[in-house]
């Protein structure tokens, strides 16, 4: 491959690789934090089901982001990414809440300025919506789930051992569960800036197993972010596991289980075409916060507990996030475009 | 190769449960013998039969002791139960203790041999009952708290019942001692031993406010 391509394709990779650094702990930062599941292996887990989520399911979110605007040009793509990343780095740093989804959507809109594109409002709206929806929902599932699942443990009186045994296998599976939707979810965050000005064609590997160009740009974005996970992910687990998520590890699975689902919804190309074919309103493929997911699922159960665990400053930097995030992500994306 | 892993996890685990039910079992078994032991020594005095019921609580610390060791090495070699695991062990360390006041009560009477006037027998044997009742409660609510942690704050409740009724007996037995006609040195000779046995619903009562954290530490 051209390494210019290569280069161009670096902003992407980049945010594949921050992605992975900081929301692996999403799905595995309980289990490893507390030394549940020993880092290496939930890193393996993760980066094993973030590839495979990405390529096998990883279309329907970045389909929407096409609808929101197609970027052609690759150094266009690749603006746009850098502008996201950026935006995502500099609001790190100033301690605000962000989201890669939120930036990459400002990014685009900001490719649609520069370049005349017209942005469709209903898919903005909709993109929008469905990020209001993340946490809500999110938090919705925790509680179902806790509803279920505390009085089946109850019921099976389960001794502690046996209990802290099933945990650890049912938190390795959900992790599973979590790097898939991830991957399918949030790779078009990663490369969904990519897909219109794609430089790869469909190859057959090993004789076996067709790979389409988006496959193999889902694939590329993948490895980016099962590398984030190898090299950066840890401390970021280590701190959810011991700061942010005072879980007992049922209370974990369940806000992993509730996060994972949500992302999945929000990207499950089977499940818009089943419910679309059941005559059923669809769920929009759209990339989400996995963040803003798994404190949704927080919040559900703290609510489910008496509310009093819950902090409404949380939910307020949320709210804000979904506005200042995509102006500032544009305003960049918009600027740095002009400027070149 | 993940399942085989995941089956010897759980066998593993099975191996583990059943020293904590040995454990337990143990502790019930020499409250059992501690109040069988005391029961025949104030009506035989420290016969053949007295030193027996001695040597076999004593015995059965020691496999407690024991078994608390290899529970504790296993659940740090195997990092399992991370939440729980100081809880567990903090349980089983002052459930030993528990058993190790039963056992030095047993040698005190075993080597002081103290005479019990015949008014006193059944206010030790009630004082006795108060104290195995409590003990026999905090197993079972220890019990719960590894399979049924529902259960835990029943058992609890009736530990701090019996522990009352030990103190009730406790300073009832302490006054009728110092009315008696006993001499100073018998008088506080036998109520050393009064608190031996209270001391034992004492240190289940500690265990069980330790426990009721435990648990709602526990809570999901």
């Amino acid at each position: 491959m051209d390494v210019i391509v290569l280069l161009l394709l670096t902003g992407g990779l980049f945010l594949g690789w921050s992605l992975g650094a900081n929301d692996a702990a999403n799905v595995f930062g309980t289990a490893v934090g507390t030394r549940m599941v020993s880092f290496t292996k939930a890193a393996a887990i993760c980066s094993v089901f973030v590839v495979l989520g990405a390529v096998i399911s990883g279309a329907g979110a970045s389909d929407t982001l096409g609808k929101l605007g197609a970027i052609d040009s690759l150094s266009a793509s690749c603006v746009a990414a850098v502008a996201a990343a950026t935006t995502v780095y500099m609001m790190t740093r100033l301690g605000l809440p962000v989201s890669t989804s939120q930036a990459i959507v400002g990014a685009i809109i900001g490719w649609n300025l520069y370049s005349g594109s017209p942005t469709d409002l209903s898919v903005v709206f909709k993109i929008i919506g469905t990020w209001v929806a993340c946490p809500i929902l999110a938090g919705l599932v925790a509680v179902v789930l806790f509803k279920i699942t505390v009085p089946s443990i109850k019921l099976a009186r389960l001794h502690l051992l046996r209990l802290d045994a099933l945990t650890r296998l049912a938190l390795i599976i959900a992790g599973a569960f979590g790097a898939y939707s991830l991957g399918a979810n949030n790779i078009a965050n990663v490369m969904g800036v990519f897909v219109s000005a794609n430089p790869f064609t469909a190859v057959k590997v090993a004789g076996l197993v067709s790979l389409s160009g988006v496959e193999l740009l889902f694939l590329l974005g993948g490895l980016a972010i099962a590398l984030g996970v190898f090299t950066y992910s840890k401390k970021v687990m280590l701190t959810v596991g011991a700061g942010l998520m005072p879980l007992s590890p049922v209370a974990a699975w369940i806000v992993v289980m509730a996060h994972s689902i949500v992302l999945f919804l929000f990207a499950s190309q089977g499940l818009e075409s089943f419910l679309a074919g059941s005559g059923l309103p669809t769920i929009p493929l759209v990339p989400v916060s996995s963040s803003q997911a798994v404190i949704g699922a927080m919040l559900g159960l703290g609510v489910l507990k008496g509310g009093g665990g819950v902090n409404l400053s949380v939910l307020a930097k949320i709210a804000s996030g979904w506005v200042t995030t995509p102006i500032i992500a544009c305003s960049v994306c918009f600027a740095t475009l002009s400027v070149l | 190769m993940f399942m085989k892993k995941k089956i010897a996890l759980f066998s593993r685990t099975k191996a583990l449960e059943a020293e904590i039910e040995e454990f337990l079992g143990k502790l019930s078994q020499s409250a059992l013998t501690f109040q069988t032991a005391i029961s025949v020594y104030l009506q035989h005095g420290a016969n053949g039969e007295f030193q027996g019921m001695v040597q076999k609580l004593a015995e059965l610390e020691s496999r407690d002791d024991a078994l608390r060791r290899s529970i504790e090495a296993q659940l740090y070699r195997q990092t399992l139960i991370p939440e729980s695991r100081g809880d567990v062990l903090g349980l089983l360390e002052t459930l030993d203790k528990v058993h190790g006041l039963m056992e030095g009560g047993l040698y005190a009477l075993s080597i002081e041999k103290p005479v019990i006037p015949e008014s006193l027998v059944p206010h030790f044997q009630d004082l006795t009952t108060a104290a195995v009742s409590a003990v026999d409660h905090l197993v079972l609510a220890s019990r719960a708290f590894f399979t049924n942690i529902d259960d835990v704050s029943d058992h609890l409740r009736e530990v701090m019942r019996y522990e009352k009724d030990a103190d009730k007996i406790t300073t009832e037995l302490k006054r009728t001692l110092f009315e008696s006609e006993l001499d100073l040195s018998g008088k506080l000779h036998l109520k050393s031993f009064v608190e031996y046995i209270d001391d034992v619903a004492d240190g289940a009562e500690d265990v069980a406010d330790r426990l009721g954290i435990y648990t709602i530490k526990r809570a999901i």
